[in-house]
Parts: C-alpha cells; structure tokens; sequence
C-alpha cells in the first residue's frame, strides 16, 4: 500500500500510460454530457452556497435583513424579483435570494454530512455482517431490517420532541435513516466478494480479518457505495427539507429551504416567486445529483439500469 | 521430512433446514491421505477434478480446517492451528493459485499485492520494500517498472508470474503450487514450469505440485501421487508412474494424454473408463474405483485396497522387468 505514492512518475516515464479501473471510469464520464452539465450544476451549487456571506456582503442585503422600505409592498405584501432583488422578497421583506443561498449552505451540509455518516457506518457494519456472517450477520442484518421498516417521521418527531430541532439532530435523523441502505448493499458485495480467490491468497499469506476486510474487500466496493452515496445525498436534502417544513428540522430564522417552502405556502396565490424559487433550487439540486450519480454510476459500472434510460451510445474505448 | 500428511480427512457437512441445521451427509472429498515430502523435493499430485486435491491442498494450507488426521511441517504439528499461532509457519508456507484473473485483487496495484507478505508479516517498508519487490518482478521476468499497474493491464501468463512472484516473497520453504498452470495457454505453461524449476534451484524450494494434466506434472515433479476420489491411488517416483504405472487408474489416466509423436501415438492403446466418478457424497464400498475398474474382482468391492508399495489396488499392473 505504501507502494503506490512511491515514485508517481515511474508509469509516466514507460511512455504506456497505465490504465487504472478509476482512470477508465473517468474516461467515461468525460463522454457523458448529460453528468458533466449536472456536475458543472453541483459545482456551481456548492460554489454559491459557499460564497453566500461574500455575496450577502456584495450586495450589502444580510440573511436576516428586513428591507421595510424597499423590501415589502404598500399592502405589506412581498415585493417580485427586480433589480434589488432578484428572487424577490418574502413576507417580511428579506432578500429571498440571498436567503436561497443560505438555505443551499444548510441543505448541501446536512446532505453530505448525513450521507457520509450514512457512508462510513453503512459500508463498517455491511462489511462486518457479510464477512463474518453467522450470528453477526444474523443480528446486524434484523438491525438493518427494523431501521428501513421504521417510520421516518414518528421517529424524527419523537427525537425532535426530546433533543429539540436543531441542525445536529437533523442530520442525525438522516444519517440514522441512510446507513441501512448503505449497509445492505455492502453486505450482499461482501459477501460475494469474501469468497473471490484473491481473498483466500491474502488468508494463505496470514492476513487477519481486518486487513482482508479493509484492504481486500473494501476497494472493491467502491464503486458501488460511491454511486449510492451520491444518489443518497439527494434523498437527504430532500429528507432535510420535509423535516424543516414541518417545522421539525432547521429552526427559523435560519434559512433552509424546507422551511423556506413553508413559510412561502400561505403566499403562493400573491408570490408566486416565494414559494417557486426555493421549489425550483430544490428541484435543480436534487436532480443534479441524481444525474451526476447516475452518470458515475454508468461509468464504473455500466451493467445497472439508468434512473431515467437513454439510448446508449457506442462509446471509442468504453 | 519438510511436510508430512497422515491420514488426512476432510468432509464437508451438507446440511439441511433453515433455521435448524440438520446435517444429512458429508462430502467425502479428502478420505485419508498420507504422504510425505522431503526438502527440495517436487511432489506432482494429479487427479480429475473433483478428487479432492485443492481441497487437499487448502487444509494443508491451514486454508480449511481438517476433519482428522495430522499436517506436520518441519516436525511441527500445525494441524487446525489457531491463527495467531499458525501465522510464523504461513511464512514458510505459500500458495499459488490457480486462476491468475481471480487471485490478483483487481483494485490494487502490483507493487502492493507483491508487497503484500511482506507487509503483513512486518519484514519490511519504504525503499527496502519497494526495492525487494522490484527485484522479485524482475526475479520472475516482470518488468520491475510496471510495479504501478493494475492487474488488468497484464497478460495471463504475466499475471502468474505475479502469483509466483507473491508467493516466493518471503522467501518460503514450501510452495503449494494449485494448478497453477491449468489456465494458461499450452505454450505460457513451459514458460512458468521453467520459472518454477529454476526458482527451486536457486531458492532450494520444496513443491506440492497439483495439476490434472500429468505431463505437465512430469516436467517438474521428482514424485508423482495420483488421487481418485479422496484418495491416493498410487504413489511413486516420476519415471516408474510414468513409465510403468501400477493402479489401472493410473494407467487409464497415461492412455488418455496426449503424445507429440504421432508412431508413437499410433501404436499406444486408450483405455476408455466406463461411466462417470461416482459422488464423493456416497463412494462406493472397497476399492473406490471398483465400479469403473477393467482389473475388479469379488473382493474389490468388499476390502478397501491400502496403498502397499506404490499402488493402492488388489491386483495391480504387474511390472514387466
């Protein structure tokens, strides 16, 4: 394992360029306009939320800032996206854009925060319970079983009427949700994976069971728990929004665009921009994703079902 | 004696029942074997498949626990050692494998799964590592340059020199060889059987030698043992199997490989076995081959031949002197 930064130019210098199993996916990808656009979204996403203070600062209007004057009509009614504002305003006169943007900042983060926790508890316990079967599996496989069979929004109302709402409990609802998905398709790769000949050559050369798990099996299944973890981040935001609109979620004033929605709901009749801005953020958000993981997905492992089928090209080399 | 096999058994339970286990039989796959091998010796061990010599060979490893009988190495007993206390003897004790597309890890570079016994059993790190396993590429007539590839972007033939090229690593004592030519093309199979031949030479390597083509196994071994469900059949020096075989089984088995001379070919007699290897779930009674056997008599299927001599059969093939 050490030997892999070791000298990087040694391939280079051969003049053959070696070829790995992630430099062909990228191969493949880069032919795959439809992710590539979605890719640029996500990026263009990540790169507004992130910028939102600057932006905020630019354009002198704060997250919370109550715009009296400009902000709300003579009837106390939002104001539409103009000049000054460009998404509008919402019914106490704030900049609905740059509110937008600090809802992105709360729903990217609860996304891969939760998804990656989801990642790395589901990948721990699905290699655990396909490696060593038996009673561990039997017993983490029934854990799984009851996490997916129970009821999402009791559970997030019962941890929130304890724990009360809050960013952490948010994406500690998701995360609880999310790795039992993870965990189960780990667990079926396992299993198949642990009995490959290269498995039982690392067992002949006195691997233990930690080294075979880690260093054997777990390459191997990222391909797989890569293109989940991607098509899960959109299943969070989305989760994170449904908990927020119901109030059990981000807490106003913070901005997130599920608690955007439900302050917009009792306007849409008068603003139609209050309720459709974030409507559209999230829309464009989670199909992005969905596109970008299913474009990976397409990449490392061409043999799945696309989320939504397009006539496959014959690609050079692919 | 390096290695020394007694009675060797392995079954494997077949069971029934999804929540209760019942076991309703076992698969006889190793029943009983015993042979020895002395240092810098080459042991070939041939048979179909399905006679139990991966499997064999797998419970010699340590790789499958052993129903009964005794794995001595070096005068130690290793049998069904626990892992930590079996871990200095894997050292001196290593597998090639027979697929060289399933036993290289296909996610990881060749400098890391040649470096792999070193890593795990400590020996070394760094620029050491990396120069031992630049030597064990070129060792094994791999271009010491391309330690950064990936599995995939190397041939059959090249993929098993990177088996050798693992196993031999730690420089070990005993090399388990599984049919580790079967799946090459007839003419990368030389390439590897001179590698293997010159690397115990060098190294003074000992051999466990498994294929199911015995002129592949007579280019390399110094002994040849032949199985037949579970069981050795005959066991001898290289040249008498070969040239003089005992057991029927053995003789059919000669009859039936291939002879580059086409006279030769002409004249040799091929023995054709009737019916197919009975299941190793239920062998039948006595000697094991009796069914199929041109030589069986009334006692063939009541008393189990021992292997006397060298072949395990009531009336073996008389050796004309």
């Amino acid at each position: 394992m050490t030997l892999t930064e070791i000298r990087p130019g040694a391939v280079a210098s051969g003049g053959i360029a070696g070829r790995g199993p992630w430099q062909l996916a990228w191969r493949r990808i880069r032919t795959d306009k439809v992710a590539l656009v979605s890719g640029l979204v996500v990026i263009l996403l990540c790169a507004l939320a992130l910028a939102a203070p600057l932006i905020a600062a630019w354009n002198g209007h704060g997250p919370d800032d109550q715009f009296r004057d400009t902000g709300i009509t003579a009837q106390g009614l939002p104001v539409p996206p103009n000049g000054e504002f460009w998404f509008g305003t919402d019914r106490l006169g704030r900049d609905l854009f740059i509110r937008v943007l600090y809802g992105a900042r709360v729903s990217l983060l609860v996304g891969v925060v939760a998804t990656g926790l989801a990642a790395l508890v589901g990948v721990v316990v699905g290699l655990l319970a396909g490696y060593y079967g038996g009673v561990v599996d039997t017993v983490l496989s029934r854990l799984m079983d009851v996490v997916l069979s129970f009821p999402y929004l009791i559970f997030a109302i019962a941890v929130v009427s304890i724990a009360g709402p809050s960013l952490t409990a948010t994406i500690g609802v998701i995360a609880f949700y999310s790795w039992a998905a993870i965990a189960r398709v780990v667990r079926g790769q396992t299993l198949s994976l642990k009995e490959r000949e290269y498995v039982e050559a690392a067992r002949s050369m006195g691997a233990g069971d930690f080294r075979i798990m880690f260093v054997d099996i777990l390459p191997n299944l990222l391909a797989p728990v890569i293109v989940l973890t991607t098509l899960l981040v959109p299943a969070a935001i989305v989760f994170e929004s449904t908990l927020s609109y119901l109030g059990l979620g981000i807490v106003p004033p913070t901005p997130s665009w599920g608690n955007l929605l439900s302050e917009a709901q009792g306007f849409y009749r008068v603003a139609y921009w209050y309720l459709g801005f974030p409507a559209v953020t999230l829309l464009i958000t989670t199909l992005a994703f969905n596109l970008v993981g299913d474009g990976i997905r397409d990449a490392i492992d061409p043999r799945t079902e696309r989320l939504f089928s397009r006539r496959r090209r014959t690609r050079k080399g692919a | 004696m390096l290695l020394e096999v007694s009675n060797l058994v392995k079954h494997y339970p077949i069971t029934t029942g999804a929540l209760v286990k019942h076991v309703v039989g076992q698969v006889k796959a190793v029943d009983g074997v015993s042979f020895a091998l002395s240092p810098g010796e080459t042991l070939g061990l041939v048979g179909e498949t399905g006679c139990g010599k991966s499997t064999l060979a797998r419970c010699i490893a340590g790789l499958h626990p052993v129903t009964s009988g005794t794995v001595r190495f070096d005068g130690a007993d290793i049998t069904n050692l626990p892992r930590r206390r079996m871990r200095p003897y894997r050292r001196d004790i290593q597998v090639i494998f027979q697929d060289p597309y399933g036993s290289l890890n296909p996610r990881r570079r060749v400098g890391s799964i040649i470096a792999d016994p070193l890593v795990i059993h400590r020996v070394m790190s760094g620029d050491r590592l990396r120069r031992a396993v630049q030597e064990l590429m070129e060792r094994v007539g791999l271009n010491p340059e391309h330690y950064n590839r990936f599995p995939a972007e190397f041939s059959g033939g090249q993929r098993q020199r990177i088996g050798v090229a693992r196993a031999l690593a730690l420089r070990p004592r005993l090399i388990i060889c599984d049919e580790p030519v079967s799946a090459l093309d007839v003419s990368i199979q030389a390439q590897i059987l001179n590698l293997l031949k010159d690397l115990q030479a060098e190294f003074g390597l000992t051999y466990l030698f498994i294929a199911h083509d015995l002129s592949v196994v007579r280019h390399i071994s110094d002994r040849i043992a032949v199985m037949y469900l579970g069981k050795v059949v005959e066991l001898g020096d290289a040249e008498s199997v070969y040239e003089r075989p005992r057991h029927p089984y053995t003789n059919a088995l000669l009859s039936a490989t291939a002879v580059a001379d086409p006279d030769e070919a002409q004249r040799r007699r091929r023995i054709v076995l009737t019916g197919d290897v009975p299941s190793p779930i239920d062998p039948p009674s006595g000697c094991r081959f009796h069914p199929r056997c041109p030589r069986a008599q009334e006692i063939c299927s009541s008393v189990e031949p021992l292997l006397e001599g060298s072949a395990a059969c009531h009336f073996p093939i008389e050796v004309v002197v």
